[in-house]
């Protein structure tokens, strides 16, 4: 047996057959009409707007969320969203799920907490993959301190008017609707308000951040806001209840990511297994070096341990239990494993590592947006260490 | 228009097989198991049969143990209605497959039987035209296209010369080539759904089969292992290895 990206996943006793169907399709959806092109697109700086409804219509897109908006949601638990990140992650071009996916933390919002109106005008041409949705919370004055951001809304008659920005939105160049954290009270918490902005009203501008050290497929983008009227319908969920519905929003997303960077700290081990068994140097192949199977072991020790917490997390989410201190350490976990294999695949590459057209390379420089976004290393430790009470 | 088609799970595509030390087998164990992909090619045939009005109903029969029922639900996921497995131990033979199949036929009286040309874990390519013949149906072997008109079946075949085109007379069997179609990716609603398609299972003594045998496989070895290449001095040598050594030339 060698170590690969299937062979290196210790086994999960809660997948059933619809399970491993999903990723067998998900898998040829994958290698047919991704991984030819991926590293073009990453180059390119975007992915073709014709890959929203392909994703649509094998049911990417409305993994998880109700069928009466388009989606799947009967029968679908977390073991089918854990196969669904891996198999993203597993191309080995962040920028792809991340741009693609990313709805997954634009639309929970609306969905959760929208009124029926606004579910129906967004919800099903977003699932469709015909329209898009981003998340806009970071500012430019700060991403991780989320409770003082300074956006604003002021209420005028049955409208809002929304000045102020946000940036590194992922997705924010093309999407048609942004649920956007503003200040519609005073200041802290307690004032925040979530507001579903469509990006054609008036007002509303964006610059492409396109110079990125990685995720160079996906779209990040700054807004802008300048006396954006938006109608009070739009608001998601209760005013100045924002917070909350930001807070819940996190849970999904830092499993999403986490599950994505093991898989993409996997990619880094098959990569590298493969290659120390091809290579030879001083007369003998790089495996046979105690030095590099040693770097190997220690990946997939860490492996191990990140996919059991993985496990264990997406236990907790289907018994109802969540906790989200727990969840954030597991964001870490995954972050400092990808960031190890990342460097223990790249030494073992070698020259050829550093090299552009390899996953570990991509994968190298996407560590560090993994390790900020969705909520910062630091962050993480600091919520797990109000939630367990320190 | 009723459609019956035959699916069989095999080692998936992607797996570089191992022979068993001793020798005696392919190494399953721990193995991705698939749909042969010729068999998906029908049932993506019979699909599309079915979405054009032509069909009225996709039946998917499978031989084999328990764990076929896993390749029967990828072909209801793929759009066929209802699944059939016929339950057998161990491995089965073309001609016993071919039996069970008739078994199947005479429940079901289908009007088109697709199969795939060949599995690629045995490459028999045998059971399609074993099952013309014990049904006295009419056979169209390696399709590349196929048209319902009326009663009459038009298959254009892949031969050596290029495209052979015969008309068949229903009920008929088709075996696919890979050019027939591409199959759709199964989405995950239609996966779910095909949790709750019905299936049945039949012993082969329902069918009023007996399992025989009458192959042995003697021995399974790994093919010769590639030799590492080398680089040539000169188009001259080069035209001579291709001559006297490789024979290509
Ligand atoms: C490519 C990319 C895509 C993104 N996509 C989105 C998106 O779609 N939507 C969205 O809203 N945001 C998005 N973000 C923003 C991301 O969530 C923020 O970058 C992140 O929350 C950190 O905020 P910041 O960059 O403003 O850093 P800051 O908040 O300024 O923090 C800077 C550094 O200080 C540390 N720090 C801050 N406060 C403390 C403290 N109290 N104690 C100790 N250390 C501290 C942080 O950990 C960080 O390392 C994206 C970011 C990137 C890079």
């Amino acid at each position: 047996m060698s170590l690969t990206f299937d062979s290196a996943r210790m086994p999960n006793p809660h997948m059933r057959e619809e399970h491993e169907a999903w990723r067998t399709q998900l898998r040829r959806f994958v290698d047919t009409e991704i991984m030819p092109y991926a590293e073009q697109w990453d180059e390119d700086g975007h992915i073709p707007i014709e890959l929203w409804p392909k994703a649509a219509e094998v049911g990417l897109l409305g993994l998880g969320y109700p069928e009466a908006f388009g989606g799947i949601s009967e029968g679908i638990d977390s073991w089918h969203n854990w196969i669904t990140n891996e198999e993203l992650a597993r191309i080995g071009v962040g920028g792809i799920p991340a741009s693609l996916m990313v709805h997954g933390i634009g639309l929970p919002p609306v969905i959760n907490w929208g009124s029926e109106a606004m579910k129906q005008a967004v919800a099903p041409s977003v699932i469709a993959g015909e329209k898009h949705i981003a998340l806009g919370i970071t500012e430019p004055g700060g991403g991780s301190d989320v409770a003082n951001l300074s956006t604003t809304a002021e209420r005028d008659g049955d409208h809002f008017i929304v000045n102020g920005s946000k940036t590194y939105i992922t997705g924010g160049m093309r999407a048609n609707w942004v649920s956007t954290a503003v200040r519609t009270g005073g200041e802290g918490p307690g004032g925040v308000s979530m507001l579903l902005i469509p990006t054609d009203a008036e007002g509303f501008s964006r610059t492409a951040l396109d110079r990125k050290q990685g995720w160079w497929a996906s779209d990040t983008a700054t807004l802008y806001f300048d006396n954006v009227r938006v109608p009070v319908e739009n608001l998601i969920g209760e005013e100045n209840k924002g917070f909350l519905v930001i807070m819940t929003n996190f849970n999904g997303e830092r499993m999403a990511m986490a599950s994505g960077m093991e898989a993409m700290a996997r990619v880094c081990l098959e990569e590298a297994v493969a290659w120390a068994q091809e290579r030879k140097t001083f007369g003998k192949r790089l495996a046979d070096h105690q030095v590099i199977r040693h770097k190997i072991a220690q990946m997939k020790q860490k492996l191990n341990a990140t996919q059991a917490y993985v496990r264990a997390c997406y236990e907790s989410i289907e018994s109802g239990t969540p906790n989200p201190g727990d969840i954030a350490m597991l964001k870490v976990q995954a972050s400092e494993t990808v960031e190890f294999c990342a460097r223990e695949a790249m030494q073992i590459l070698g020259g050829i590592g550093y090299m552009r057209g390899s996953r570990v390379e991509r994968i190298y420089r996407e560590v560090r947006v993994n390790a900020i976004g969705g909520g910062s290393e630091e962050i993480m430790r600091d919520l797990a260490s109000r939630q367990y009470g320190i | 228009m009723k459609v019956l088609v035959a699916v069989k799970r095999v080692v998936d595509y992607n797996v570089k097989v191992r022979a068993k030390a001793d020798g005696s087998d392919v190494d399953l164990n721990n193995v991705k198991m698939s749909i042969n992909p010729f068999c998906e090619i029908a049932v993506e045939e019979a699909v599309r049969l079915k979405e054009a009005g032509t069909a009225t109903e996709v039946i998917a029969v499978s031989i084999g143990d328990k764990a076929c029922q896993e390749q029967i639900r990828t072909a209801l996921a793929l759009g066929a209605d209802r699944g059939i497995q016929v339950e057998t131990e161990g491995s089965v033979e073309p001609l016993v497959v071919a039996k069970l199949l008739k078994g199947v036929v005479e429940k079901e009286q289908p009007q088109l039987v697709i199969l795939g040309k060949q599995s690629i874990d045995g490459d028999n390519n045998q059971t399609g035209q074993m099952l013309g013949a014990l049904t006295n149906m009419p056979q169209g072997t390696f399709a590349s296209e196929i048209a319902v008109d009326g009663d009459k079946l038009s298959v254009t075949r892949e031969v050596d010369g290029g495209l052979q085109t015969l008309s068949l007379n229903m009920p008929a069997i088709v075996t696919s080539d890979l050019r027939l179609n591409e199959p759709r990716y199964a989405s995950l609603p239609n996966i779910m759904k095909a949790k709750k398609k019905p299936l049945d299972v039949y012993s082969p003594a329902d069918l009023g089969v007996e399992v025989t045998t009458h192959l042995t496989q003697v021995s399974v070895e790994p093919p010769a292992e590639r030799q590492a290449g080398i680089k040539v001095e000169s188009v001259d040598e080069l035209v001579d290895k291709l001559k006297n050594e490789a024979k290509v030339i």
